[in-house]
């Protein structure tokens, strides 16, 4: 079988894989990474639940050739956390908020909430709605993921109520 | 997905070489978002995967004063974060801020969207609208073809097997220009359009002429098409005129020829030209009100 050598930096860390040639991102990343917050929901670019940033910018991952990344940047739900576990502002909010039901959307959801606060600190609901159009939730009316979304404000503090 | 090689070379001339060796067992991938679906499907297993990533100075958007230029690897996303199409080309912004995702814009090229030859392309109406010629290499070097001249039918284009989309070229439009993309859809966000209109008005300032009018229908023809009996029609009538533009709406259908297709019927679509050529206009003039009262 034809492989291909892929190096990349994976959630910080400079990695290095040999797959075939027709895999994609999502394979690869569960596949030789074990990183399994990246999901497959539809598998053709419709439902967001594969969501991963690329050079800093949202994608699909089941739509993209695993080739693609070589020489770049990749980061899963699993390279948001910090220093000993410590969450991200945006995954405290999604648990503050309780915008989670069944979770099998959440990564992509915060992959691209990610990628929405780092270009715009401040969106308004309608921003939020709009830049989140491509992850869908089939458990919860998209309010609570809104509010959590919108709760993360400018400077990475969570600013919800009471806090 | 069936295996393939996947190639990626770091000149045009060398893709060119790959394609034309390898002919029909060869596909060219751009952002892949089209692409990898139907690999996934089965619809398309190339043998060989050429990836343009690699090929440097057709992933940029250059404007001279005199023309824009598009590269043909530029994304959807680097289009409506493009503040020079915002502003002056604001219809092909219109195109892109509703097609897919974030994500698939973050990906998906405007060669791609072009070259694939689908009907329901949001960039087309618009490029056709703005006259856009595109420019292709191939074996025999570069040759240019207008986007009017482009496409003969659903996924059926002038590209030959061997030739790369390298760049778009838009002229300038002139003083007095306003232009608007409708996207006629179901949902708001992540839907393919039911029908598309791209409009560019010329208007003669002083007397509030419409001194030209291009007019782009996507989903209107088995091809997307230049509405020319309603661009010959409203040039040199009034521009704020509704009974005009009504009449321009009755013209727009019965040169359209649309297709019963299982996401709406040829009546209905004749019924969105009609309703949508009027509005397309007037939020085309509402921009050039804009424009003039900022100076």
């Amino acid at each position: 079988m034809i492989q291909v050598k892929i190096s990349f930096q994976l959630n910080g860390d400079a990695v290095t894989a040999e797959v075939p040639d027709h895999t994609t991102l999502l394979e690869m990343l569960r596949e030789e990474f074990e990183l399994l917050g990246v999901k497959e929901g539809c598998g053709h670019g419709e439902c967001g639940s594969c969501t991963v940033l690329v050079d800093q910018k949202s994608v699909n991952s089941c739509l993209m050739l695993a080739a693609y990344v070589n020489g770049r940047t990749v980061q899963t739900i699993e390279g948001l956390a910090g220093a000993q576990g410590r969450l991200d502002p945006l995954q405290e909010a999604f648990v503050k908020h309780g915008a989670v039901q069944c979770g099998f959307c959440t990564p992509g959801m915060i992959m691209s909430a990610k990628a929405l606060l780092a270009e715009n600190p401040n969106p308004s609901r309608d921003e939020i709605r709009w830049g989140m159009a491509g992850n869908l939730c089939r458990c919860t009316g998209y309010v609570k993921i809104v509010d959590a979304v919108e709760s993360v404000c400018k400077g990475g503090c969570s600013c919800g109520e009471g806090s | 997905m069936k295996g393939f090689t996947y190639h990626e070379p770091n000149s045009i001339g060398d893709a060119v070489n790959l394609l034309n060796d390898n002919g029909a067992r060869a596909s060219l991938i751009a952002g892949g978002t089209d692409l990898v679906i139907k690999m996934k499907q089965g619809k398309s297993e190339p043998e060989h995967v050429i990836s343009l990533q690699s090929i440097p100075g057709i992933n940029e958007i250059k404007y001279s004063g005199e023309e824009l230029r598009i590269g043909s690897m530029v994304t959807h996303r680097a289009i409506e974060q493009s503040k020079i199409i915002r502003d002056k080309f604001s219809l092909l912004a219109d195109a892109v801020d509703n097609l897919g995702s974030v994500q698939v814009r973050n990906l998906a090229t405007i060669g791609g969207n072009i070259c694939n030859g689908a009907p329901s392309a949001d960039t087309v109406g618009p490029l056709m609208a703005l006259d856009a010629v595109l420019l292709f290499e191939g074996p025999e070097g570069e040759r240019s073809i207008p986007i009017t001249e482009f496409f003969h039918g659903p996924g059926k284009t002038a590209q030959a097997a061997n030739e790369i989309l390298k760049e778009i070229v838009i002229h300038d439009l002139p003083p007095g220009s306003c232009s608007r993309y409708i996207k006629y859809t179901r949902r708001k966000a992540m839907d393919l359009p039911l029908l598309g209109i791209a409009l560019v008005l010329v208007s003669d300032g002083a007397e509030d002429v419409c001194k030209e009018a291009r007019i782009g229908l996507t989903l209107a023809a088995p091809t997307p098409i230049r509405a020319t009996k309603t661009e010959e029609y409203v040039a040199g009538k009034p521009l704020r005129s509704s009974a005009m533009w009504d009449e321009a709406g009755n013209i727009a259908v019965n040169e359209s020829s649309p297709r019963t297709s299982f996401r709406t019927t040829s009546a209905y679509r004749k019924k969105i030209i009609q309703a949508l050529l009027p509005r397309a206009a007037f939020e085309a003039i509402r921009r050039l009100s804009e424009q003039q009262r900022k100076g």
